[in-house]
């Protein structure tokens, strides 16, 4: 791709990506409008609270719910542009104190279960590369299982496993490498598992294609063909699926924080939807949903570096989340 | 090629794409053992969930204290819980709230998909440039979300309940059925065939009832079936975090819920509910798969 | 005789899934200083021998022979290595050289064209670095690519369809093979870019290297080769010298081939003879006006019946369609050629109404299409039908030849009741037997379903038929019974016909006029 096309691209999808940013923050306001009953009671603790009625009042004018929808909406845009989040009702700090606090150890975990996922899937696509049918029969059985696993349960199993009957790591992470390994291994399985099964689609595609052919007809060896050619055939749809990982790997993060007792932004969401804490929630999802449109746009960049073929073919075939 | 008596174009041989092309034409391709073995486990699953009395040994919310943290053995070959009901009758009667939830979810988000992805896709010319935009933005929007981290923002505003997990669930599939049907859609109306019926005259009603329809909704058996798998975890996930049924019901996630305090002293009480998860999960991707074979083979 | 370069004898291939032989017992040899082309039609088995004297056999084939010699890296004649033996690395590229035939997808999307053209080199150890830039520049340049510096820095998917094919020529032969097999080398290129890669050929051949030139063509491979095989059903018919086979064929399929070839053939003259029993006298075909008896000639005083004036199409920056005029008047026969980019799709929509120009006049029997209304327009576009390249991409998905001609018959405003016996007429007069109809038109052949395409644009007894390539796709005998058709329907009925196609042998046999569109200007041919 010429320079100037690429830049062309980058431009038009960073256009695209505030684009969808803002109708992210649009859908979100629309699903506030739906909470039943009264927002300044839930500000105060929902129903139970028995809040009196000036008390109710202040938190309406405290929290602008006494404006029409349409000013609070742009209120809501405009606070958003300026990285105001509100205020959690349960911790009454702001919300994006509340995210900064959690983000660090989320991240560790995404991305350290990001990393083994790749390498799991790796792994799996070469040893089963080019062997018999029977041999690839097995990794592709092994690649389903993986991606169906809930990790939630595969969560339970690794604790029974590796810490209660082994004790080899322990069964609650409070930090450190040792409380890493098993939270990140349930999250990256599944991933794996999803990760491994369009890589290798890739590559039975590319071993296949007549480029292979052509390739052996200029004295390529069978090693040559594999590293050269149909490698990387099947890591290009792998990398258009990583925002997609990141976003199951932040969706997994939430049950994994819990059962592992771990601190981050997935236990603070489960907490904050549990206490019907209703800014941090919202926080937490446009946070997260920012994330995913930032690597998106990033890994999508990126791609047009080594792939300039069109991009609509690949990104459909991504599983949702 | 020998000369068929009869037909006039003998002699122009068939290109040797078009013989197998005619092959595949005219044979039904054979659905493999391990897809048979996805549908019987998709059937039996579905029995279950139509008439658990049927293969459920005990009744699901019989209390037994004194059987309480049972190991399987024959006489509860799932073992007991933390009150002594059988895991078994408890999993099969669990297959109707999940499964149902995964259906409904997955027809709810399926519907709302074709209509966002007809929209998007259909949409062509300078008069429906709004349609098309609002529709494009916001299957893009709602892939933006992690899929479960949208749901809980939906329970969060509606509440946790039956309800609540059907439509989150729903919301968070739709984007998925919607990509590809935007995608098939536009597809189909660049095709040479829609051309060909645009030339000969026809008008927008029947080219996207004969045509556009039909092809844009070829793949839809196929994800809707993938989408059950999907959408089974992703209520189970809630169940888990005690956002789905309350307690006492059966339903799979709230079972390993209930289960996660015993994972030492009774790990069948999180095995076997999660492993109906994970044998949903594979049954309807093996079978999604055959239908995507059987699709192309025709 | 000079040295043997590659030598099989009694060559067997089978397929697993087929009884009958895909190549049974053929014997081909190539000696240094020669080129030998093999001409066939697709499924003759011509590409299978090339790939066997290469050990590139898909992995299902199961190929047998009594003998199969091949030079080694050494230059010398040796038993052939085994099929999937490292050995082969050694000659292929090196001291043998493959053109493949899939143009379109036999360079990797992924990689640079430099490093894929230079690739010969890095694995034989010929040159590196800047020394092999430079050869692969110069490659290039002998294939025929304009501005090699600027394409070696791009990825095969940005190069057009003859760019690849070039780029291809050019990572075969680069480091300089004695054996140099060429399958279907010139396919996605004009004339000239054709002569300019068949002359490399050929110099490479008077320089010592033995050619193998695998073709459907049997006019070029006259022109190029030294000897040629005709093959035909998995076996070779024919082997001569150039000037024997032109002048005294022995086998009637070889007779075929040469007649059927469009090239040099006037105008109106029948190509092949008719078949016995299937195309006899015009039947009388209900209900449709057609003009019997000769054709009306092009006239001055009847409005044409297309007729494009100053025609301008842009996409964003890029100027399609800059001024185009053209006019088909009745019973004429206009021929379009043009490549690939050209603007000949552009121009066929614009005629069709499907694309609306930014400015200029499209005149349908002298109406301005833009100022009718839309019940004129409708009208208007009854007048005109469209044949396109890829028929089966056409027909609605699964649909049979019948259920085709009878949805076209029902857009036309045939009663219900006629639509059965008229979709038969309409078979009968295209020269398709009536029980194929009811198959579906994925088992048609590529000849019969291009003439259920033709049946179809019938149906509503046009005044002009558009044509977009439609013989491209054909073997030489199909294409030339399908141009024999329509010359047929164009006498009986006297439709008029605008003919587009980049092959100018096919449009100089079938065309009044020849026009020639580049860059978006119609020029006189």
């Amino acid at each position: 791709m010429t320079g100037r096309a690429w830049t062309h691209r980058a431009a038009r999808r960073f256009g695209g990506a505030l684009a969808v940013l803002f109708t992210v923050a649009t859908l979100a306001f629309i699903a506030l409008q739906f909470i039943p009953g009264d927002p300044a009671e839930a500000a105060l603790g929902g129903p139970g609270s028995q809040a009196s009625a000036a008390a109710l009042e202040a938190a309406r004018v405290e929290f602008g719910l006494d404006r029409p929808v349409l000013v609070q909406y742009f209120d809501f845009l405009w606070r958003l542009v300026r990285g105001d989040l509100g205020v959690s009702y349960a911790q009454r700090i702001p919300v994006t104190q509340v995210i900064a606090n959690a983000v660090g150890p989320t991240f560790v975990l995404a991305g350290t279960a990001l990393l083994m996922a790749w390498l799991l899937a790796l792994i799996s696509v070469v040893v089963a590369s080019g062997r018999s049918r029977g041999a690839r029969a097995v990794a592709s059985a092994i690649d389903l299982t993986a991606a169906a696993m809930p990790n939630f349960w595969l969560a339970s199993l690794l604790v029974l496993l590796f810490a209660s009957v082994l004790g080899w790591f322990p069964a609650v992470s409070t930090g450190g490498f040792d409380g890493l390994v098993l939270p990140a291994l349930a999250l990256a399985i599944p991933t794996a598992g999803f990760i491994a099964q369009v890589c290798r689609a890739g590559v039975d595609g590319a071993r296949q294609a007549p480029f292979i052919e052509s390739a052996r007809s200029r004295g390529e060896t069978e090693l040559g063909l594999r590293l050269r050619h149909v490698l990387r055939h099947g890591i290009v749809p792998g990398l258009n699926m990583t925002a997609w990982s990141l976003g199951s790997l932040l969706s997994g993060a939430a049950v994994i924080e819990v059962i592992f007792a771990r601190a981050g932004l997935g236990r603070t969401l489960v907490t904050a939807v549990l206490g019907r804490d209703v800014p941090v929630v919202l926080g937490v999802v446009l946070f997260s949903a920012l994330a995913y449109i930032v690597v998106a746009l990033v890994t999508d960049i990126a791609i047009a570096r080594v792939d300039p073929r069109t991009e609509a073919k690949l990104a459909e075939a991504v599983p949702h989340a | 090629m020998r000369r068929a008596s009869g037909a006039g174009d003998a002699r122009e041989a068939a290109t040797p794409g078009a013989a197998t092309r005619a092959r595949a034409g005219t044979v039904r391709r054979r659905f493999a053992a391990t897809e048979w073995i996805a549908f019987a486990v998709l059937g039996v699953l579905a029995l279950c969930a139509a008439l658990p009395a049927l293969l459920a040994p005990y009744a699901p919310l019989a209390v037994n204290p004194a059987e309480a943290f049972s190991a399987p053995s024959w006489a509860h070959p799932f073992g007991t819980d933390d009150s002594g009901r059988d895991v078994l009758s408890r999993v099969v009667y669990g297959a109707r709230d999940s499964l149902t939830i995964g259906v409904v979810a997955t027809l709810l988000g399926l519907a709302s998909g074709i209509v966002l992805g007809a929209l998007a896709g259909g949409s062509r010319g300078l008069a429906l440039a709004p349609v098309r935009v609002v529709a494009d933005r916001t299957i893009e929007a709602l892939f933006a979300f992690p899929g479960l981290l949208l749901a809980l923002l939906l329970i969060t505003v509606w509440g946790p309940s039956v309800g609540s997990v059907i439509v989150a669930v729903a919301v968070s599939t739709a984007p998925g059925f919607a990509r590809m049907v935007r995608g098939g859609v536009r597809q189909a109306l660049g095709s040479g065939a829609v051309e060909a019926a645009r030339l000969q005259g026809d008008r927008l009603p029947r080219l996207w009832s004969t045509l556009v329809l039909p092809e844009a909704m070829r793949p839809v058996l196929v994800l809707a079936t993938l989408g059950v798998g999907h959408a089974v975890v992703l209520a189970a996930a809630l169940g888990f975090l005690g956002l789905g049924s309350p307690p006492p019901a059966p339903e799979w996630g709230s079972m390993l819920n209930a289960g996660r305090p015993y994972l030492t002293k009774a790990w069948w009480m999180t095995f076997f509910p999660g492993a109906m998860i994970l044998l949903v999960g594979i049954a309807t991707t093996v079978a999604g798969r055959a239908f995507e074979d059987g699709r192309r083979f025709r | 005789m000079n040295r043997i370069l590659a030598r099989v004898e009694n060559l067997t291939v089978r397929f697993p899934t087929s009884s009958a032989p895909a190549v049974d017992g053929v014997s081909v040899t190539v000696h240094a200083g020669e080129c030998v082309a093999l001409v066939g039609e697709s499924g003759s088995g011509k590409t299978l021998t090339a790939r066997a004297l290469l050990g590139l056999l898909p992995a299902s084939a199961v190929a047998e022979f009594d003998r199969l010699d091949v030079v080694d890296e050494r230059g010398e004649l040796e038993p052939a290595p085994a099929a999937r033996s490292r050995d082969w690395t050694r000659i292929r590229g090196a001291r043998a050289g493959l053109v493949p035939q899939d143009a379109l997808g036999a360079l990797d999307p992924l990689r640079r064209v430099e490093h894929e053209v230079g690739d010969a080199l890095r694995l034989h150890r010929v040159a590196s670095g800047r020394a092999r830039r430079q050869l692969v520049a110069a490659a290039l340049t002998a294939a025929g690519v304009p501005e090699p510096e600027r394409r070696m820095r791009q990825r095969a998917d940005e190069l057009s369809g003859g760019l690849k094919q070039r780029a291809l020529v050019a990572s075969a032969l680069i480091a300089g093979p004695e054996l140099i097999v060429a399958d279907e080398p010139t396919t996605a290129l004009d004339a000239g870019h054709r002569g300019r890669v068949l002359a490399e050929l050929r110099r490479r051949v008077d320089g010592g290297a033995g050619a193998l030139l695998i073709t459907h063509d049997l006019a070029s491979a006259l022109g190029t080769a030294d000897r040629v095989l005709v093959m035909r059903h998995g076996r070779i018919i024919e082997a001569g010298r150039p000037d024997r086979v032109l002048r005294d064929p022995e086998h009637p399929f070889t007779r075929e081939l040469l007649t059927a070839s469009p090239a040099g053939r006037p105008r109106g003259a029948r190509l092949l003879p008719a078949e016995p029993g299937t195309r006899g006298e015009a039947p009388a075909h209900q209900g449709s006006p057609a003009t019997e008896g000769p054709v009306e000639r092009a006239s001055t005083t009847v409005a044409p019946r297309l007729a494009l004036e100053s025609v301008a199409v842009s996409f964003g920056a890029h100027r399609v369609l800059d001024g185009v005029d053209l006019a088909v008047a009745p019973g004429e026969t206009v021929g379009l050629v043009g490549e690939s980019g050209s603007g000949k799709t552009t121009l066929l929509r614009v005629a069709l109404g499907l694309h609306r120009p930014d400015a200029g006049t499209v005149r349908v029997d002298g109406v301005d299409r833009s100022a009718a209304s839309t019940r004129e327009r409708r009208e208007l576009r009854r007048r005109i039908a469209f044949v396109p390249q890829d028929p089966l991409d056409s027909f609605p998905r699964g649909a049979t030849g019948g259920e085709v001609l009878r949805d076209a018959l029902r857009a036309a405003g045939a009663p219900r009741a006629a639509r059965g016996t008229r979709a038969q007429a309409l078979a009968h007069e295209v020269g398709l037997a009536a029980q194929l109809l009811e198959r579906p038109a994925t088992s048609l052949s590529g000849g019969q379903r291009q003439r259920i395409a033709i049946a179809r644009a019938l149906a509503r007894d046009p005044e002009l038929l558009l044509l977009d390539e439609p013989v491209s796709a054909l073997d030489v005998t199909v294409q030339a019974r399908v141009l024999d058709l329509l010359d047929e329907l164009q006498r009986r009925r006297g439709t008029a016909y605008l003919l587009v196609s980049h092959d100018l042998e096919v449009i100089r046999h079938m065309s009044d006029r020849v026009l020639r569109l580049e860059a978006g200007v119609v020029s006189a041919g």
